[in-house]
């Protein structure tokens, strides 16, 4: 089995930050299979389509879920209560490939940054860079810490952390490890494969697109791929969501 | 226990639903949740004669009860679904149904004559697409042309031919007609209705292709009232599709006229539906005591 639909057991769903929240849920069955940068496709119930959230840890059979309102359905989840059942599919996508013996950056932008801790966890001593608007949407930054990873802030306004751009910290640490793994906005991926690219770094990224079904049946998720001096069509939620940011094509 | 076999076109159907082209790519990803023989039979993702890539994203928008989408008709042409696609699709004991699109009717035929040369079981005509900009619905929206392009493909076709009808017309019982007239052996209906939504925020369409096509619950009332009007109107079998969820749908949609079903955007939501939909489907038929399924199709009392 690479994937099934399950009912799992809803344990907490509690407000992080400004409009973030984390969902915790049990189904043992389905929740060891999740691999770091992976996803879960949560049915919410009056809702034609299922919402696509990443996978932010597995441990024990319980999926951690943080994930961020943005419209009706995010919302309805946000109401979910403990003791509710929930309908996930999962895991889906494949995830970041992870090299042992090789040290990793993870860098995660607003609410990119959840599938990195569970990537962080799979990682030895990596660098993680997190990058928020603002002090008000900082999450995780203790989990990050008890995963053993070396933590950068930044925020784009200075309220915390660094100021300045995840990228900022990247060129100034590129010496510092072998490869990249990234997720977040579009404009900030773009940013870290040119860096890395210019300086001859691997890089993985996590990117996002309206979905279906969530498997790759349907095909709209398309993201346009460069393989082989060709342009094509791929699918975010079969082909990636992680991509080789080097045949991505902004 | 109940027969859930339907016939159409001399063809036999384990049951009466069939997976929607288009929500269902080639199969192999739904293989992952349970045999596709769960389902009587299987219509694949459009073909067109040349591989497509489709529109730019974003292609697919949420609606009250429904979605649209705008997918382009993407796929890898139909040699390579002969060579790669169809072999793997006749192991798996159901209904094999090829969707062709093309965007001039010369395109079409030569689908139709590769096809007629292959395995698959039957062609569904896609003539409703209403999201690429060539072809597609303008050969599904007057009398002539629906009339002109089945004749025209029914002379190059020798499997069961399924002429797929759109709803974005103004009269569909003269529509079916039209196909019935031009040698279709049965119509499928209906393809999506076009619709559009726009981001507030950014007062741009949420599609790239500024419109897409609307289905599931949403369109489910208009697909009854189409499929009804269609089966007053021609003797050949309807295939009735259009946000079909549950099994009580599935007995309304028999009801209207139609003699098998075709099961979309419900999958995105439930995977498991077209298993569920059988059970109902039987359950109902036994407690009622119908000995078969047919027997249910046009059965509606009307006013």
């Amino acid at each position: 089995m690479k994937y099934d639909t399950g009912m799992f057991t809803l344990l907490s769903n509690e407000q992080i930050a400004d409009g973030i929240f984390d969902m915790r849920v049990k189904n043992k069955k389905i929740a060891e299979l999740a691999k770091c940068g992976q996803f879960a496709h949560i049915y919410v119930p009056s809702k034609t389509l299922r919402r696509p959230i990443s996978v932010c840890d597995s441990v024990n059979g319980v999926l951690r879920l943080v994930y961020q309102v943005k419209g009706e359905g995010t919302r309805l989840m946000s109401l979910m209560k403990p003791g509710d059942t929930v309908d996930i599919l999962a895991p889906l996508g494949n995830g970041f490939n992870i090299h042992k013996g090789k040290r990793y950056c993870l860098i995660g932008g607003g609410i990119g940054v959840p599938p990195m801790l569970f990537t962080a966890k799979q990682t030895e001593n990596p660098l993680v860079i997190t990058g928020f608007r603002s002090k008000d949407l900082v999450i995780l930054q203790n989990d990050f810490k008890n995963a053993g990873a070396e933590l950068v802030l930044t925020t784009d306004d200075g309220s915390a952390g660094v100021h300045g751009f995840v990228t900022d910290v990247l060129k100034n640490r590129i010496n510092d490890f072998d490869e990249v793994c990234a997720c977040g906005p579009a404009p900030m991926l773009k940013s870290i494969a040119q860096v890395c690219r210019e300086n001859g770094k691997p890089c993985q990224i996590s990117l996002e697109e309206r979905m279906g079904c969530g498997i790759g049946a349907c095909l709209v998720c398309a993201v346009k791929i460069r393989k082989n001096g060709e342009e094509i069509m791929q699918h975010v939620c079969k082909d990636g969501p992680v991509f080789n940011a080097e045949e991505v094509v902004f | 226990m109940a027969d859930l076999s339907v016939k159409i076109a001399g063809v036999k159907f384990n049951n009466p639903l069939i997976a929607a082209s288009g929500t269902f790519g080639f199969g192999r990803e739904y293989g992952e949740f349970y045999p596709l023989e769960k389902f009587g039979g299987i219509s694949c993702k459009g073909i067109t004669l040349e591989r497509r890539s489709g529109n730019p994203p974003p292609r697919i928008a949420e609606t009250p009860s429904g979605i649209l989408n705008a997918v382009g008709l993407q796929n890898p042409g139909v040699d390579v679904f002969i060579k790669d696609d169809l072999p793997w699709l006749k192991r798996q004991n159901t209904v094999v149904i090829a969707n062709i699109a093309g965007n001039t009717q010369e395109e079409y035929c030569e689908m139709a004559e590769k096809l007629s040369d292959s395995d698959v079981d039957m062609i569904e005509m896609n003539i409703s697409c209403p999201n690429v900009k060539s072809g597609g619905v303008q050969f599904g929206t007057s009398c002539e042309s629906v009339g002109e392009i089945t004749s025209a493909v029914r002379r190059h076709c020798k499997k069961p031919l399924i002429v797929k009808l759109s709803p974005n017309v103004t009269d569909i019982s003269e529509i079916a007609k039209s196909a019935e007239a031009g040698g279709a052996d049965a119509v499928s209906m209906i393809n999506t209705i076009t619709g559009m939504r726009i981001d507030i925020n950014s007062r741009r369409p949420i599609i790239h292709n500024n419109t897409g096509g609307m289905s599931g619950p949403a369109v489910f009332p208009v697909a009854v009232r189409m499929v009804w009007q269609a089966a007053n109107a021609i003797n050949i079998p309807i295939i009735g599709m259009g946000g079909i969820s549950t099994w009580q749908d599935a007995v309304e949609m028999l009801i209207a006229g139609a003699s098998a079903l075709q099961i979309g955007t419900i999958l995105f939501s439930d995977p498991y539906a077209p298993i569920k939909i059988n059970e109902g489907l039987n359950e109902y038929l036994d407690k009622n005591g119908i000995e078969s399924i047919t027997q249910l199709t046009g059965t509606i009392k009307p006013w």
